[in-house]
């Protein structure tokens, strides 16, 4: 199925909920190709870069954030039934971002301490990716998102086929990029042996430890990593707050999986 | 590669190793040879010998790498490096072939004719002379050649330098070779420092290799340098920081596949493939399509693939080696067995890489220690209870 079949130039809209617009600007960030997409598709709906919208429904919705409002959770319902191919780009929209700690503490503490008026804050007690309430077609994972899986998503939505996006771990880009390993040759902890591949393994190239942006890969047998960090110099507090970043429920899953007995990634 | 009748030896100093690496560059080579990058002794293009690790060792343990200053300031005294010639012979990512379609839609294919550099790699281990040949076994001896690796492979002079400070890591000996260099070079280096100076006793393995010598600076070769370097080659065997146990490897792993072993070392194995890409004979590639906005041009690339990857046993509805078990244990039965049938030898030259590069620590021949142990426990049981079941021992089952 060619998306780009039949004579109509297919639409492309970019919405956001609860993110820091990171992702969205990796878009704006693909400049070489920009004047190349923008031949491609027409693009409806992107405040970004903007303020002209058209209505939907889309072929292409890129959603970036996470549902953190009542209001966003009613978005995102029509988002998705406005969108043809719906793809969550980011940790945030993804796995719930930065923002999903939140669902590991007392949201009304936080707005009785923060904020002067807290009744004017209207929030959701958790920060929740996309999946979490509508059926997505690819999630594309990373905070921020990587700019050359961007394209290779759009790119694979325009040619009918699926992208290709690996889902091993980040060692395997590590080794690819002949970065010596940080962890083997310095001692430096690094969660590339259970993150997702897709930045190239920028971190380790730059003789700092992976710090799991991408999120869990396909594989992941936490585990095995956690004695390795505890060896490597972290306490439990240090490989909780390692692990509980971008991606922190992600984790929190992939460490149930891999060992269902065991409540939360580093217990 | 001419075998030579009487061999042609010589000994170096440091000035004709340094004339050395001047004359090949001034060949039009690529030099590429052992440097110090990032903490690690690391295989990189050189462009004088100055560049080599002169004075730099390593201290190696299971999922452990660290430089240590080495007191007599030799070029050649470390072993299992993160990567291995096979990045340079068999690259990471290769376009294979590319194709674009006219505005009249007739669709072009060009194949990939990138420039071949012509190699030559300084410091070549015996474990990796004898893990490029397995790879030319791979990758050229079939009836599906890799005509890029088989280009780049014709082109290079391979300059080895012989073991006589094998790592902790290391078990070429158990593994069938050796620290010497019998075979597959064009020069063979054997690096001796002592209170007669720092030099190499250098013997010519090919035509190429006796032509090399005549144009760099050498004296011939005097019987202490040739007797300090034998014997301290011969040395290194049975300084091996560790070994295989000596038994029928291929029968052992063909009869373990259903061992309790696999389980515990699936608990530790994080699964991240660092194992097979440092590797030396690791060989698996997949391949990917990369099209543009335009949907006019198209290209197939090639890239390292490694049977860790869940992708790497996708066939419909999901992956065959689901499990790190049954991941981990392909691994290690390709490399000690299966690869006799495919390719009737070993996949293994005990080079130690994966080791040393492993972040787990996980160590192959601990492991292919345990496998043996409990074969040793059980196979009098299991035989016993096959023979009575009529069952096939050599069932796979996936868990
Ligand atoms: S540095 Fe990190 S990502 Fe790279 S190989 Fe080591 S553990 Fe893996
Ligand atoms: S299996 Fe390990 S020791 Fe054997 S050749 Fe490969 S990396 Fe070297
Ligand atoms: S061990 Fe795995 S990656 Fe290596 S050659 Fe065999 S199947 Fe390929
Ligand atoms: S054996 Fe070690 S290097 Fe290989 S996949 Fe397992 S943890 Fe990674």
């Amino acid at each position: 199925m060619d998306a780009t079949s039949g004579t109509r130039t297919p639409t492309l809209a970019v919405f956001k909920l609860a993110s820091c617009d990171g992702c969205q600007l990796t878009l704006l960030d693909c400049e070489d190709e920009l004047l190349a997409l923008a031949g491609r598709v027409e693009i409806a709906h992107f405040l970004e870069a903007s303020s002209a919208v058209a209505p939907g429904p889309y072929d292409l919705a890129l959603v970036e954030g996470s549902v953190t409002t009542p209001q966003d959770a009613e978005r995102v319902h029509a988002i998705r039934a406005a969108a043809r191919h719906l793809v969550t780009i980011g940790a945030c929209a993804t796995a719930g971002g930065i923002q999903a700690l939140r669902n590991y503490a007392d949201v009304d503490e936080y707005r009785r301490t923060v904020y002067a008026r807290p009744e004017y804050i209207d929030t959701l007690a958790t920060s929740t990716p996309v999946s979490a309430h509508v059926d997505v077609d690819f999630e594309l994972r990373g905070c921020p998102i990587d700019r050359r899986q961007l394209l290779e998503v759009i790119t694979a939505f325009l040619a009918g086929r699926k992208p290709d996006v690996p889902d091993h771990s980040v060692c395997f880009e590590c080794k690819r990029r002949g970065t010596v390993c940080v962890t083997v040759a310095h001692g430096t902890p690094c969660l590339g042996p259970v993150t997702h591949a897709g930045c190239g393994a920028l971190c380790p190239a730059y003789g700092r430890g992976c710090y799991g942006c991408f999120g869990p890969s396909g594989s992941v047998n936490l585990p095995a990593l956690i004695p390795l960090l505890r060896r490597d110099g972290m306490d439990e507090e240090a490989t909780v707050r390692f692990l509980h970043t971008f991606n922190a429920p992600a984790f929190d899953a992939a460490g149930r999986e891999s060992r269902p007995s065991e409540e939360g990634v580093a217990k | 590669m001419t075998v030579t009748d009487a061999e042609v030896t010589a000994v170096l100093d440091r000035d004709g190793l340094d004339a050395l690496v001047t004359v090949l560059r001034s060949d039009g080579r690529t030099v590429i040879g052992p440097t110090v990058r990032d903490g690690a002794i690391v295989l990189a293009e050189l462009s004088s010998a100055a560049e080599l690790p002169y004075g730099w060792g390593v201290e190696l343990d299971a999922g452990r790498y660290r430089l240590v200053p080495c007191e007599d300031g030799a070029a050649f005294a470390h072993s299992a490096g993160p990567q291995s010639w096979k990045n340079c012979l068999h690259p990471q990512r290769e376009r294979l072939w590319s194709a674009d379609r006219a505005p009249d839609g007739e669709v072009t294919f060009t194949e990939e004719e990138a420039a071949t550099p012509s190699y030559a790699f300084l410091g070549v281990r015996p474990c990796d002379l004898r893990a490029i040949a397995v790879q030319d076994r791979v990758l050229t001896g079939g009836r599906h050649a890799d005509t890029g690796y088989g280009r780049r492979r014709r082109g290079a002079l391979l300059i080895a330098a012989e073991c006589t400070a094998p790592g902790a890591t290391c078990f070429c000996v158990s593994a069938g070779g050796g620290p010497a260099a019998d075979t597959g070079y064009d020069l063979a280096l054997t690096e001796v420092v002592d209170e007669d100076g720092h030099r190499f006793f250098a013997r010519a393995g090919s035509e190429a290799g006796r032509r090399l010598l005549d144009r760099i600076p050498h004296r011939s070769a005097d019987l202490a340098t040739e007797v300090t370097a034998r014997t301290s080659v011969d040395a290194a065997r049975d300084r091996m920081g560790r070994s295989l146990p000596p038994v029928d490897l291929r029968a052992l792993l063909g009869e373990s596949l259903d061992a309790d072993r696999w389980d515990d070392v699936a608990e530790r194995c994080l699964t991240c493939g660092n194992c097979t890409m440092v590797c030396p004979t690791c060989f698996c590639t997949t391949t990917e399509e990369v099209t543009d906005l335009t949907g006019d041009h198209s290209e197939r690339w090639q890239r390292w693939d490694s049977c860790f990857d869940l992708d790497f046993s996708h066939l419909h509805e999901g992956p065959v080696r689901s499990s790190g078990r049954s991941r981990y244990r392909q691994w290690l039965t390709h490399k000690l067995s299966t690869w006799y049938d495919q390719f009737g030898g070993s996949g293994c030259v005990g080079c130690g890489r994966c080791i040393t590069w492993c972040p787990a620590g996980i160590d192959i021949t601990e492991e292919v220690a345990a496998l043996h142990a409990e074969h040793e426990a059980t196979s009098v049981g299991h035989e016993t209870a096959a023979a009575a079941h009529g069952t096939e021992r050599w069932t796979e089952t996936e868990r």
